[in-house]
């Protein structure tokens, strides 16, 4: 675990209850116990376990084909792994058919029936499970409410927008109360604006109706302002699972680190370790790196550093102690963004560097120029360090 | 779940709903699945079997392969109907003229469809709609009258031979029907629409900024036609004809209403076979032989054609 | 774009068109001449239809012809729309090739084939069971069933590939079991594909010339057979008459279903243009 002892020692009460997975008596509501799923040759899921807490809003983010989506729709019942175990509430699912489970899915389509009005797709679901018409009237007129889509309860799919779509969808699928609400790409099909607007409602949602969210997104940004916890999948396998906060300040990983936000990662061997600091020696940096922790490996060992652009700063002078964490190099390209400003520095290695700069006052022209000579330098606490 | 449930509470919906989800796949495999096997294949295990028989004057008119004597039963096998098919070249010619009469039939369908076709596709959306329910109209149209029409017009006595005598041209009438030309036009009139439709399809579907690319980058209309719009019409180009193929090779009508006692096709030997020299062993044979040479291959190639689509796709 | 190549594709069309609609008029204008012969032009008559009407073989034909129109389409329907939900929605099972290679073989088989050979199961089935006794108007309605079948599975087929599965797999996730699916979804959303492949059947049933000459038996002589054997002898005025009814019943019908469409298709592009609003 790279994640430093202060970080987790801040658990008391309070943190077991918003916090389950940091409780070690805390029961999880969803447990995946070494899931396989192969079709054909192909693993699309590769020995994942996994548990998801009640009242969470999990995310499972990755590229296309990592296997997040069948993960979702073997919880859904859609797909039975090929070994392996699913509990939902303690309950072993294999076998149980999707009409039986205790989940819904809002479906990446939204798969809204066509045939039927708002209304009735809405109160599809309750009536498959025989209540009563007048009672299914009242829910599906509370749902809508939820929603805001009371007005156009007698519309037709067709007769909505984007965003009706999903509002519909959204609550078609809580309608049933499931104990796991799935989400397969909920935000996908709606253009930027809709999108962050509708993050905080579904957020906003799930906390008035305490159920449990799936979520899968290829997202970052959408995984890292909506969920509790993230799961990063590549290839099949679980990369790391976390919060926002835990993924993007300590990746145990390259492949997460560059994932979730922008890095440069530098290679370099590891010269010295003690059990208050260490140093690693970079030649693609062409400086030393001391880190402020201990890092677990012998010397000799490659590392790789990951430093945040944001996390550095880019000055026309030297810094005051160019022994450690500092590079020069030339400005190669700038980009004006209005609120920052990226600079991409070429080093004497050809290693290339990303560094953005707050535009925090208003500037009569840009710092720096092309080709201008610069150092780049952060703090000891900046940089992780990666072993993969 | 409740499983101490005793089977006799259970309501005949719950039990018909248990069943359903037990037996309800193999029923909807089944259905469909025996029927098919009933009057399909078995039939033409039937038709294998008749074509090893000897034609006798009896009812039915064949000689039964197997012969209850004492011991069991004996197969009496008689590979005569396919020797008699290979020694008599009357059917290798019928063979050879249903393909060539189809495939020529084809490409003048293609000729003309082409151009209806793109023609349609870049109309304006109202006469687009209306052009196109008028290549469909005849579709839905009786076959045998289509057929019909024309031999009021290539008759003898028929509408062209009529003008042509009136005008002077000709003092004497033409022979039209019962010619091959005629079993052409026969053809292409009637699966016309078979190849238009198609076509229509994949070149309404093209982007039509391909072409404008194609134009930007300083290409010549007609090669950009040759070198973007064919090319990509081909998937609509090869199902068309297939369409139009596929059914004129073993066409039987057309040929016999239009055509003369020497345009031999297959399907017209088989028909004549069986309903003239009512000899059902060589129909049979005749049968098996089509079946192996024609609908074989085209199945087989038909088969290549979907893998290759689900592997682009 | 080059003006040359709008006036080759206008031509094309023109020439096109002529040709597929030229003959139709001909025999049409023709049905209401009154000589026999086609090529002289003696009056205007309407006699041939009444003869066509008072012609009890034609008629007994016809009625033949719409019996069996109508109930191998329906069975074809039945038999054909399981099929279809197999091929595209069952996914691999034991005989799945042999399965679809019997949905796929009747669209490229040649008649004379289908013809021949379903007439040797009848016999063969009245020599071994006795049933069925002698060929009628149940064996012709058999032999379309079958092959109508196989069209409508394909009509079924593409309609359910084209259709996202999801919206089936969220009937399930709500709890509806697959039976009810099929009915309550997946049947609704099909509705105008089955109709299509209704229609389709019973034009190919009523159109058949070729099976129903082999399959049928001495009384059961449907319109095509009967319209086949007198045209064998020339053109007469009766089938030009018989033509212009049929051709005129199809384009209402083709003009009917077309405006139906247009309108519903209209009310659903107006709905979503005053959503955008």
């Amino acid at each position: 675990m790279l994640v430093p002892e202060a970080v987790l020692d801040r658990a008391h009460e309070d943190v077991h209850k918003t916090q389950p997975w940091n409780n070690p008596d805390a029961v999880p509501f969803i447990r995946f116990e070494n899931v396989t799923k192969k079709f054909g040759d192909f693993y699309a899921v590769d020995d994942v376990s996994l548990d998801i807490y009640r009242h969470e809003l999990f995310a499972l983010l990755g590229g296309s084909g990592c296997g997040k989506t069948t993960l979702l729709r073997m919880l859904a019942g859609f797909e039975e792994p090929t070994s392996g175990k699913i509990y939902i509430d303690g309950v072993d699912m294999a076998g149980v058919p999707p009409y039986e489970r205790p989940t819904n899915m809002m479906f990446q389509s939204y798969a809204l029936f066509p045939h039927m009005n708002v209304e009735q797709n809405v109160a599809f679901g309750l009536l498959q499970d025989g209540v009563s018409r007048s009672e299914t009237k009242q829910l599906v007129a509370d749902m809508l409410a939820l929603v805001q889509m009371s007005k156009f309860a007698k519309r037709k799919p067709h007769q909505l927008s984007g965003g009706q779509r999903q509002r519909v969808a959204l609550a078609r699928s809580l309608v049933k109360r499931p104990k796991v609400l799935l989400l397969d790409e909920p935000l996908g099909a709606l253009d930027k604006k809709l999108r962050e607007q509708t993050q905080f409602e579904l957020v906003n949602i799930q906390e008035k109706v305490g159920t449990t969210f799936v979520m899968v997104t290829h997202d970052q940004e959408e995984a890292m302002t909506m969920a509790s916890r993230i799961a990063v999948m590549n290839e099949g396998v679980i990369n790391q699972t976390g919060t926002p906060f835990e993924l993007y300040e300590y990746p145990n990983s390259r492949y997460t680190a560059n994932f979730l936000g922008q890095v440069n990662l530098v290679e370099g061997v590891l010269i010295d370790d003690d059990e208050k600091y260490a140093v690693i020696k970079s030649d693609e940096g062409g400086c030393e790196i001391y880190i402020d922790h201990a890092v677990q490996g012998h010397r000799g060992m490659t590392f790789w550093a990951a430093l945040r652009p944001e996390r550095l700063r880019l000055t026309k002078e030297p810094p005051e102690n160019i022994k450690y964490n500092c590079v020069s190099g030339k400005v190669e390209e700038i980009g004006y963004l209005g609120g920052i400003s990226t600079y991409h520095v070429r080093l004497a290695s050809g290693k290339r560097i990303k560094v953005t700069e707050p535009n925090s006052t208003r500037q009569i022209e840009p710092r720096y120029t092309w080709e201008d000579p610069v150092w780049v330098s952060w703090e000891a606490g900046a940089a992780s360090v990666l072993n993969k | 779940m409740t499983s101490d449930t005793p089977e006799k509470s259970l309501s005949l919906k719950q039990r018909f709903d248990r069943w359903m989800i037990k037996h309800g796949r193999v029923l909807v495999i089944g259905i469909p699945y025996v029927w098919l096997f009933l009057f399909f294949l078995v039939p033409f295990l039937i038709v294998l079997k008749i074509s090893f028989a000897m034609a006798e004057y009896a009812q039915p008119p064949y000689s039964s392969l197997f012969d209850w004597i004492e011991e069991g039963v004996t197969v009496t096998l008689n590979f005569g109907n396919y020797l008699f098919l290979l020694s008599d070249n009357l059917y290798a010619t019928a063979y050879l003229n249903s393909i060539r009469i189809a495939a020529i039939s084809t490409v003048i369908t293609l000729l003309i469809g082409y151009p209806m076709a793109y023609g349609i596709a870049r109309a304006r959306g109202s006469v687009r709609s209306i052009l196109l329910m008028l290549v469909i109209l005849p579709f839905w149209t009786s076959f045998l009258i289509r057929v019909y029409a024309w031999i009021g017009i290539l008759d003898r006595e028929g509408l062209i031979n009529a003008f042509l005598l009136w005008t002077g041209i000709i003092t004497e009438p033409l022979i039209m029907r019962q010619t091959e030309g005629a079993v052409f036009v026969g053809i292409v009139y009637t699966y016309l629409p078979f190849m238009i439709l198609p076509l229509y399809s994949t070149l309404e579907k093209m982007d039509v900024s391909l072409i404008e690319a194609a134009l930007d980058l300083g290409c010549k209309p007609w090669k950009a036609f040759l070198k973007v719009t064919l090319p990509l019409s081909m998937p609509g180009v090869l199902a068309g004809s297939l369409l139009v193929f596929i059914p004129s090779v073993g066409e039987f009508v057309i040929p016999e209403l239009l055509g003369g006692p020497n345009t031999l096709m297959i399907g017209r030997t088989l028909w004549n076979e069986f309903f003239a020299n009512r000899d059902w062993p060589i129909a049979s044979a005749v049968a098996i032989a089509m079946l192996v040479f024609l609908v074989v291959p085209i199945m087989w190639f038909q088969h290549i054609q979907t893998k290759q689509e689900e592997r682009q796709s | 774009m080059s003006g040359k190549r709008s006036t080759f594709l206008l031509s094309a069309l023109v020439f096109g068109f002529a040709f597929l609609y030229v003959p139709i008029l001909l025999v049409m204008i023709y049905s209401f001449n009154e000589g026999k012969l086609v090529t002289v032009w003696t009056g205007f008559s309407t006699k041939w239809y009444v003869s066509l009407f008072s012609n009890d073989g034609m008629i007994d034909a016809a009625w033949n012809s719409l019996r069996i129109g109508v109930m191998s389409a329906t069975l074809a329907l039945a038999l054909g729309t399981p099929a279809g939900l197999v091929m595209s929605r069952f996914g691999r099972f034991k005989g799945r090739t042999l399965f679809s290679g019997m949905i796929a073989a009747p669209l490229v088989m040649p008649e004379v084939i289908t013809g021949l050979s379903l007439l040797l199961l009848f016999v063969t089935l009245e020599q071994m069971v006795g049933w069925p006794a002698g060929r009628g108007i149940s064996t012709i309605t058999i032999a379309h069933t079958t092959f109508c079948a196989a069209y409508v599975a394909v009509v079924v087929q593409s309609r359910l590939s084209g259709m996202d599965t999801s919206v089936e797999e969220a009937a399930m996730d709500l709890g509806a079991k697959p039976a009810k699916i099929f009915f309550v979804i997946t049947l609704p959303m099909i509705l105008p594909a089955l109709l299509a492949g209704w229609l389709l059947s019973f034009t190919l049933s009523l159109d058949d010339l070729v099976i129903a000459s082999f399959v049928a038996g001495p009384g059961s002589t449907t319109l095509p057979m009967k319209v086949f054997s007198s045209v064998r002898l020339g053109v007469s005025p009766e089938i030009n008459a018989l033509a212009t009814l049929i051709i005129l019943a199809v384009s209402a019908m083709i003009l009917i279903s077309s405006l139906l469409i247009l309108r519903s298709e209209r009310n659903r592009s107006r709905a979503s243009s005053t959503e955008e609003a």
